[in-house]
């Protein structure tokens, strides 16, 4: 098994804690895993991506052009990665300040109203933890538990009371995700 | 008792540095490497080990630093990326003119100049040909991941002890900035005075009146001496390239094409590799893992045996003149890569092979 994504959003969204909890978890699991983040000026409010690989066997580049999964959050990224997504592979993204959707026809699409759901939630922290939970719906390459687990090892000790809210957030993703095109 | 952790390059780098019993870094923050000082600043191994760690007030200052450090024995290191790396050259010239062992990082980025902040293997020549003034080198490890990152702080003061020589590892913003699994090294004692005299012999200037009178120079002033200082130099790199040539051959075996490339650029060739093999195409890689000594006769071994070969790395070619000079035109040899911070994708390598090798 190997599950190349890239995540594309904001900064500030949670991008690259997402992945890092996503490749804590694949550790958990026993996993080979890799994080590579874009990194500089764009850390400070542009537009931010991490790609991460998780595989049982040994990773070899950590930069890809194609991906198993891409997770979009904002519109510079489906401009940018939509079209890098494997033929069958999936684009799961958030609707909240896209207008131009994807147009793809041989690739599966799924939604997640992250935006929307951290605000009912009045926790806008909580939003990449939504985006996680509604990836982990659709390909749940570590399970709950080993998340669990990463979620932990990524927070440093004095956030894990913040924990629990995370665990709930996962779940409402979980819940929440909607598939609009399977191919 | 190893550890296994979720690490940046540079966190582990500077992790390892700890682990390894080092006595002192001196450094000063620049991106895409500032993770290793902010790293041991929140760390603060001084009260681990007792190892000091001081931001300087320059780069120039920083390798000062370091050449004062290990002219009394200690385990000494810093790091930088490219512009500050080009700073430190005087110091690099005089460390290897004193003979004195030390561990240099280069987290390289794009150049020349103040450049961009993102990966490039642009610095291949300063690291390997030179880089400073004289008949000096500097053995050069190319970490290909961050495992190797931690692994190369131990192997790279081993390497610095055992020639008295600077060791630079030379990685670059893509292998600095990544996170990988990273199976951290029990923690080792530093070393004390005397440890470091008995099992690397009695050179260091330790402040001690009674003892013989040691000095420490790169200054000669006749030139006879010089020269003869210049033939003991060239007897040890004699000596480095004979013991410590290191380099990995991945799908070698039957192999029509052969690819070179090190650190960053050897991960995604790996991944052309697998790209190559969907389209019936039998690609091997060789990754010189010590780039000064380079693995000149593995390369002239394998070069028999393939059609043709690309050297990949970021830049507009450096390491390709040592893949040259190691085929001696036995095979086509051919060059690709990205640079000024760009980074090559698998599929790109892979087109560059079909067309400049496979097609040409």
């Amino acid at each position: 098994m190997t599950e190349e994504i890239i995540i594309a959003g904001f900064g500030g969204q949670g991008v690259l804690s997402m992945g890092k909890i996503l490749a804590y978890s694949g550790i958990m699991q026993d996993k080979e895993v890799s994080w590579m983040p874009s990194y500089g000026p764009e850390m400070r409010g542009g537009t931010a991506n991490v790609t991460v690989i998780l595989s049982d066997e040994r990773i070899s580049s950590p930069v890809l052009k194609h991906y198993d999964t891409a997770i979009i959050l904002n519109q510079q990224s489906m401009d940018k990665f939509e079209e890098t997504v494997k033929p069958g592979g999936i684009l799961l993204y958030d609707p909240n300040g896209i207008l131009k959707h994807p147009t793809r026809k041989d690739i599966n699409i799924f939604k997640i109203e992250g935006a929307a759901e951290a605000s009912r939630m009045s926790n806008s922290k909580t939003f990449n933890m939504i985006i996680l939970g509604a990836y982990l719906k659709i390909k749940p390459v570590v399970n709950m538990e080993n998340v669990l687990k990463g979620l932990k090892k990524s927070l440093p000790d004095r956030h894990h009371h913040l924990i629990p809210v995370n665990e709930e957030a996962i779940k409402v993703g979980i819940e929440k995700v909607q598939s609009l095109q399977t191919v | 008792m190893e550890e296994v952790k979720l690490m940046k390059g540079n966190e582990a780098i500077a992790e390892a540095s700890i682990r390894e019993g080092v006595d002192a870094y001196f450094g000063y923050p620049i991106t895409p490497q500032s993770e290793v000082i902010e790293y041991l600043m929140l760390e603060e191994p001084y009260k681990r080990t007792g190892m000091a760690v001081l931001q300087a007030e320059s780069e120039i200052a920083a390798i000062n630093m370091v050449y004062g450090a290990a002219a009394c024995g200690k385990k000494a290191m810093t790091s930088s990326s490219s512009p500050g790396i080009s700073l430190k050259q005087e110091g690099l010239s005089y460390i290897a003119g004193s003979e004195l062992p030390c561990v240099v990082v280069n987290v390289v980025r794009g150049g020349p100049g103040l450049g961009t902040i993102q990966p490039s293997q642009a610095d291949y020549f300063q690291t390997v040909k030179g880089g400073g003034h004289g008949d000096y080198r500097l053995i050069v490890l190319a970490p290909a991941s961050v495992q190797e990152m931690s692994d190369f702080v131990e192997d790279g003061f081993n390497l610095a002890f055992k020639y008295r020589n600077p060791v630079m590892i030379l990685s670059d913003g893509l292998i600095g900035q990544m996170m990988e699994k990273v199976k951290l090294k029990a923690q080792k004692p530093r070393l004390t005075e005397n440890e470091i005299r008995e099992r690397y012999g009695d050179w260091a200037t330790l402040g001690n009146k009674s003892e013989n009178r040691k000095i420490i120079t790169s200054l000669e002033l006749k030139p006879e001496r010089q020269e003869k200082h210049n033939d003991k130099l060239q007897a040890k790199y004699r000596e480095v390239e004979k013991n410590e040539v290191r380099y990995e051959k991945i799908n070698c075996e039957n192999a029509d094409y052969l690819l070179v490339a090190y650190g960053s650029s050897a991960r995604i060739c790996q991944k052309t590799i697998q790209l190559g093999k969907e389209k019936g195409l039998n690609i091997g890689l060789i990754r010189p893992i010590t780039l000064w000594p380079f693995p000149s006769k593995a390369i002239y071994e394998a070069a028999d045996k393939v059609k043709g070969i690309l050297a990949v790395e970021l830049s507009a070619g450096q390491m390709v003149e040592d893949v040259r000079l190691a085929v001696n035109g036995k095979v086509k040899v051919e060059h690709f890569g990205r640079y000024g911070g760009m980074i090559h994708s698998p599929d790109e390598v892979l087109s560059a092979l079909e067309q400049k090798i496979i097609g040409g």
